[in-house]
């Protein structure tokens, strides 16, 4: 039973960063995700000293407002001249050392530790269950991430066109009337969602490679946005199943492999994608080469 | 204050604070170097790449050296760089998410190799995840005496290539005209991150030493247009928050050396932010005015003499 569990939780995180993940990389905005997974820390630690659980909703209230903070922090560097690159690095470092102090000072107060925030406790899930009116309903974080993935799904299906114009043209989008700046720290704060409510399974840090790797992964594999959403989950739940076995195998951790295995799928998509893989672009150059022999040659 | 005359009283913790001062001066230097490049998350990339390599150098060796993790993080960092160099130039990805492609993956295999270190009988391998976060304190001597050397070497080769790592920054094909092994050069200083990383894994761990390449780099920016002397500055502000963060760190307990030295930095690119002499906030405020007030000037004369055009006619 365990096993199904930590599958659940891991496809449903799939599911989650999968979605938001694409519009990240769309909008090559792929390192802000990971400034946002480092910078909801400070926010789930005070949300946790506070409530003195892992599971609330002021929980995820508080990631919410950090990782906004964060976005907004972003911008506002931009703005006063500091290059992109460098304003992600100076926020986000700053906040997960925020994030980082006020663990290891109240660490010895509260049951809350710091591995388990950096790389998560998937194995553990099923323990945590969730018990309403005396009957097992199943683990927390399951019902956690579905809730998220459902929020999610809801919002992008809602406003699919508004996002997928303010990805591909927000020029365009911002001249025919829509708010761009909404639907930037819309989907900010869907990722930042995402980051927190998959944070206790696979940690703060690798929650960037479920956001960023499958998205990437399915970006080489198809031009269409719908496909594209749909590969990414599905590349994200078959990292999930590869990794979980070789973390089985391996004795080591399950996260690690998770996002190990979605790494190796991304090289396998870089290699072999029959669109936008290395292979097959030297093929086709290969054959374009001949054609344009071909005739010249009498 | 007098917790630091007592720190320094510590001949051990001396070393330390020596340590973590060349550290943050070297880091300073080179990082100012990838900023201009526009890589600074390069360095962030390059420290997250560089567990893999630890581990792997541990399970190899089973000795907790810093020569040992410098072997391995260079040659996991050179092929995260390459691996970056690849995917932005044979798929159609941009650079930010081939960054973060290898950043991840790499991280991922580290944290997998670190488990299966923790679940394997390697023998002496407590405290390797203590390199994560970094802890100063627990540093012996001969970890410091490494440390250090290693700092001064990067500032010194800095200093050598201080021209070429000039001309690299601001126009690389103007260095490839003048007949300088840009390539080279590039890769070198990308190794020089890489080594900075390994030196300061210890002190502030792999998570944060990134902000040390990056934070005293974009403050010392605010204060100066010329190349030397932001290195210069930005070195010493590094220099400043890792003797700040290792004070701060070492006269409280259960503080790791690295989040100090993190917020030490960021205070420091906070002040600069506001009093910067030309870009900083206030500077840019008191020019706008300036400039309001001119405008306003002018456009009475202009309208006074208008009216005295008019009287005239």
């Amino acid at each position: 039973m365990s096993d199904f569990w930590i599958l659940l939780t891991a496809s449903l995180v799939s599911v989650c960063c999968g979605i938001v993940g694409v519009f990240l990389v769309l909008r090559k905005m792929a390192m802000i995700g990971d400034a946002i997974s480092h910078s909801v820390m400070p926010g789930i630690v005070i949300a946790f000293l506070l409530s003195g659980s892992r599971d609330s909703l002021l929980m995820m209230f508080a990631a919410l407002v950090f990782g906004l903070i964060a976005t907004f922090l972003i911008g506002l560097l931009q703005q006063t001249g500091v290059q992109a690159d460098a304003s992600i690095g100076v926020v986000f470092t700053s906040l997960f050392a925020v994030g980082v102090i006020l663990v290891s000072l109240f660490a010895r107060q509260v049951h809350l530790d710091q591995d388990a925030i950096l790389y998560g406790e998937i194995a553990f899930v099923h323990w945590n269950v969730w018990e309403w009116n005396g009957i097992d309903m199943g683990p927390k974080a399951v019902w956690l991430l579905g809730v998220t993935a459902a929020v999610i799904a809801a919002v992008i299906g809602l406003f699919y066109k508004q996002f997928k114009l303010c990805a591909f043209d927000p020029a365009l989008a911002a001249a025919i009337g829509i708010p761009t700046a909404l639907f930037h720290y819309l989907l900010m704060g869907l990722v930042s969602m995402a980051t927190v409510s998959s944070f206790e399974s696979v940690g703060a840090i690798l929650v960037v490679g479920m956001l960023i790797i499958p998205a990437s992964t399915a970006y080489l594999l198809t031009d269409r946005l719908g496909v594209m959403i749909g590969l990414s989950v599905a590349s994200g739940i078959a990292a999930s199943l590869l990794g979980y076995g070789a973390a089985v195998v391996l004795d080591a951790s399950i996260a690690g492999c998770i996002v190990t295995a979605s790494g190796l799928l991304f090289v396998a998509a870089l290699l072999f994608s029959p669109l936008h893989g290395v292979i097959a672009r030297k093929l086709r150059q290969r054959k374009l080469a001949a054609d344009h022999r071909a005739p010249a040659s009498p | 204050m007098t917790n630091f005359v007592a720190m320094l009283a510590d001949p051990n913790m001396r070393w330390i604070f020596t340590g973590c001062l060349l550290l943050g001066l070297s880091c300073g230097v080179i990082g100012s170097f990838s900023y201009l490049r526009k890589q600074s998350l390069a360095g962030d990339t390059l420290a997250h790449a560089a567990l893999p390599g630890i581990c792997i150098a541990f399970m190899l060796t089973g000795v907790k050296s810093i020569g040992v993790f410098l072997a391995g993080a260079a040659v996991s960092g050179l092929i995260a760089t390459f691996g970056i160099g690849y995917i932005t130039r044979h798929s159609r990805l941009k650079q930010d998410a081939a960054l973060g492609i290898v950043l991840s993956s790499f991280f991922g295999l580290g944290i997998v190799l670190l488990t299966f270190i923790q679940h394997g009988n390697y023998g002496n391998q407590s405290g390797l995840d203590k390199f994560l976060f970094g802890q100063a304190a627990a540093m012996v001597g001969s970890d410091v005496t490494a440390m250090s050397a290693v700092c001064l070497v990067l500032v010194a080769v800095c200093i050598l290539l201080f021209k070429q790592f000039k001309l690299i920054s601001f126009d690389p094909g103007f260095a490839k005209g003048l007949g300088y092994p840009t390539a080279l050069l590039e890769q070198l200083l990308m190794l020089l991150v890489v080594v900075a990383v390994v030196a300061g894994v210890q002190a502030v761990g792999v998570v944060l030493i990134a902000a040390l390449l990056i934070t005293p780099a974009v403050s010392a920016r605010y204060w100066t247009n010329r190349l030397g002397v932001m290195v210069a500055l930005s070195g010493a502000f590094g220099a400043l928050s890792g003797g700040l963060g290792t004070w701060v760190s070492s006269s409280v307990s259960n503080l790791p050396t690295g989040p100090v030295t993190v917020l030490a930095a960021a205070a420091l690119f906070g002040v600069s932010l506001l009093l910067g002499p030309q870009r900083g906030l206030i500077a840019k405020r008191l020019v706008r005015l300036r400039a309001k007030r001119r405008l306003r000037l002018e456009g009475e004369v202009r309208e006074a003499e208008r009216v005295k055009g008019e009287a005239a006619l």
